[in-house]
């Protein structure tokens, strides 16, 4: 299928196994076109999440990637293409800037990254990065959408401001517009707390009342450490009226012990409970349940959002090199920027790329730990040019500019 | 509705034939000899358009959710009977002999053979993992399964009840069609997003043509001279001319009202003639009627929730179409291009056949 030498690294890269069942006919084949894509992320401290129930993974991300490049490979076998993922990532507290010039030093040109707002930012600046393309599928903050946009990054996961959309359409549809929103105590969390005040006056939902979340509960392990959290939960919420609590906990340090706790019978969502997000486990619409048993299968769990978001982009890149034919970096991202490229995600839709800030349009998955319970955009929410754009930062509301 | 049918087929007939009798006054045609050829005519037209009442079909529905088979009398069109299969039926066939049905139990990772006399299973076909769909050889000895999970197509021999061997193809297979003449075989795979195009004699892959995001049904003309290819994400039907082995027409969908993102083509079901052509269009909840000449669509027919499958009965003059999610059947009349029932079956029918 591959011809030569590269045949045997790749073999080495994604197992014998594909290898092996790999028929060496093929009439499209050019023969030995090896398109290279970067891998870049950090080491990261992992903050522990509430529940001992799901630990973060290691490997959050990279094995999307991998997966991608599976998925490329068995389609490449058709077009003469194969595709490599050069991985580098830097340790905790490491220079991510010497791995990102490690893999500019070997020629790739097309990265996919995992890496957090201010490192991928200060990537993207480095005079070798001006003529690259990057996948971002590690980070949702708005800003990267907005007044920090650059022109050589594409965002694969959806932004916090699509994800407060998203959910706050389905109150809307549901009829529970007034919203009492609990923030936690970090800049992620204002930020996502913004973006629903934002969505309640885009969709005309109401936040009945902010308040900020200040309880650090000491010992809610220990015995009986429950009676404290639910008594401080009950006292928290009473008195207000409103349909659902709308909680900003992206550390998860509190949310999970919202639901069941609460004055009055409501229900929670948000960061935690009813949960707007790219992929979630419950999903099995669209073929989903194929792409969730190739990687269960693989990665020995289960994939998140931002694997799901590595593997886009990933995707991305094989079906702009199948659509054109090239192994060409330049030509490849231009097809993905084109109103040529779609992708499909099992999500039931067309994705393709807004020009106007590099975001990859898609509708939000809104689920609980056990259950799909919508998919926005909402019928019913109507958009000039795209429904998919009713999430997020429209083009008339952007403050990128990208030259 | 038969007497509707009566009034506008005569209509039709005429104007598609372009006869100039049809539209003279009687008195001046009154003629013995063309009382005779008319009433003949009309005999012929009712013979052709009743012809499901009188000589009914049967319907076999495969219910992904349910495990079963709801069995559809088509004189009455009721269901009358459900037949517990294996897990997650969805592909389902009629044997060459119409005395058995295929049926892919998806999740089961095996072929069931349900007997159509006993109604019950009587054997089980390898069929490697996942086998979601498939297509019977025209000497009904082979089988080919395309095995979403294994990024395979598996042929099985039916006589011996074996694998005879396993073609690798692209990214989720799915789409099976096999050429009139059985020498070429059609998968689409559904991530890699091509219909391969597969010698059945020397079991290889000889063509990929790159058609629209996730390709879904691979649909031969009688002809042998094209094949459809449906494209659920990408909202096209490729079709595809077999000897230049590229794609001569891509066809769009639009639905008043209707998003485009909900326009999904799966199900494709053409006329023998190649005169029309029928596309499920998914969530958009419409059957788009298309002239097979002029690729022109006529019309949409809206039909159950989440349109699936097509099939037509044996002689063509109805369509049968499983609405995954409003969990029913329409029945569209071929003739007059118009639902005329809908018929409630099991949870999420996905396959439908037709038995004369």
């Amino acid at each position: 299928m591959i011809t030569g030498n590269r045949r045997f690294s790749f073999s080495l890269l994604l197992g014998v196994l594909i290898a092996a069942i790999v028929a060496p006919v093929n009439d499209l084949r050019a023969g030995g076109q090896t398109i290279e894509i970067g891998w870049l992320s950090q080491a990261i401290k992992r903050i522990l999440p509430l529940t001992y129930l799901d630990q973060p993974p290691d490997d959050e991300g990279l094995q999307g990637a991998r997966l991608g490049i599976a998925d490329n490979n068995t389609t490449g076998q058709f077009t003469g293409q194969s595709f490599e993922l050069v991985e580098s990532i830097a340790s905790e507290g490491g220079d991510v800037a010497g791995a990102f010039r490690n893999l500019a030093a070997k020629g790739v040109r097309l990265v996919v990254t995992d890496l957090d707002a201010p490192k991928l930012l200060s990537i993207a600046a480095l005079p070798g990065a001006a003529h690259l393309t990057i996948f971002d599928s590690g980070a949702a903050d708005d800003r990267l959408r907005d007044m920090d946009c650059r022109a050589n990054i594409l965002h694969l996961l959806p932004s916090q401001a699509m994800l407060a959309d998203a959910l706050v359409q389905y109150l809307v549809v549901k009829r529970w517009p007034n919203i009492l929103l609990v923030v936690g105590h970090s800049d992620g969390d204002r930020e996502f707390a913004a973006d629903v005040r934002h969505a309640a006056l885009k969709f005309q939902a109401h936040i009945a009342e902010e308040k900020p979340w200040t309880f650090i509960p000491g010992a809610r392990r220990t015995d009986t450490g429950h009676f404290a959290i639910q008594a401080e939960v009950a006292r928290f919420t009473q008195g207000i009226s409103y349909d659902v609590l709308v909680v900003a906990d992206e550390e998860d340090e509190f949310g999970d012990d919202l639901s069941y706790r609460t004055f009055d019978p409501r229900p929670v969502a948000g960061t935690q409970g009813l949960v707007p997000s790219a992929w979630a486990r419950p999903h099995e619409q669209w073929g989903a349940t194929q792409l969730q048993d190739r990687f269960l299968r693989r990665a020995k769990r289960w994939m998140n959002d931002r694997d799901y978001a590595a593997w886009m982009a990933v995707r991305a890149i094989g079906e702009a090199a199948s659509h054109t034919q090239s192994t060409d970096p330049a030509i490849i991202s231009a097809f993905i920027r084109s109103d040529r490229f779609e992708l499909a995600a099992y999500k039931g839709a067309r994705l393709s790329f807004r020009p106007w800030d590099g975001q990859l349009r898609q509708p939000v998955l809104l689920a609980d730990s056990r259950s799909l319970v919508s998919v926005s955009p909402q019928p019913g929410f109507l958009h000039q040019f795209s429904e998919l754009d009713t999430l997020g930062i429209d083009k008339p509301e952007t403050k990128c500019r990208m030259n | 509705m038969p007497n509707e049918l009566i009034v506008s087929a005569p209509l039709r007939h005429s104007r598609e034939s372009g006869n100039p009798a049809a539209d003279r006054p009687k008195r001046r045609l009154w003629t013995p000899a063309f009382a005779a050829v008319t009433i003949t005519f009309l005999i012929g037209l009712a013979s052709l358009f009743l012809s499901p009442i009188a000589a009914a079909d049967t319907i076999y529905v495969s219910n992904e959710k349910d495990n079963t088979i709801t069995v559809v009398d088509g004189a009455k069109l009721e269901p009358v009977k459900t037949i517990p299969v294996g897990q997650r039926p969805r592909g389902i066939l009629l044997s060459k002999d119409a005395k058995s049905l295929y049926i892919c139990a998806s999740d089961s990772d095996h072929i069931e053979v349900l007997d159509l006399a006993s109604d019950k299973i009587v054997r089980t076909l390898p069929s490697g993992t996942d086998p979601e769909f498939f297509a019977l050889d025209p000497s009904g000895k082979l089988l080919y399964v395309a095995n979403e999970d294994d990024n395979l197509v598996t042929i099985v021999d039916l006589t011996r009840g074996a694998v005879l061997t396993e073609i690798p193809v692209g990214v989720e297979p799915e789409g099976m069609g096999v050429s009139p003449d059985g020498k070429f075989l059609v998968n689409t795979s559904e991530t890699t997003n091509m219909a391969h195009v597969i010698d059945t004699a020397e079991r290889k892959v000889v063509a990929n043509i790159l058609v629209d995001s996730r390709p879904r049904r691979a649909e031969w003309t009688a002809d042998g001279a094209q094949f459809w290819v449906s494209a659920e994400v990408g909202g096209t039907v490729s079709v595809i001319d077999v000897k230049k082995r590229q794609i001569v027409k891509r066809i769009t969908f639009a639905v008043p009202g209707v998003p485009t993102e909900a326009i999904q083509p799966v199900g494709i079901a053409i006329t023998k003639d190649r005169k029309l052509a029928f596309v499920a269009l998914g969530p958009a909840n419409r059957v788009a009627v298309i002239d097979a000449q002029s690729y022109e669509v006529l019309r949409y027919l809206l039909v159950g929730q989440r349109v699936w499958s097509l099939a037509f009965s044996p002689d063509q003059s109805r369509l049968y179409t499983t609405n995954g999610v409003s969990n029913d059947i329409s029945v569209i009349d071929v003739g007059a291009q118009k639902v005329v029932k809908s018929i409630p079956v099991g949870q999420s029918p996905w396959g439908v056949v037709s038995r004369p």
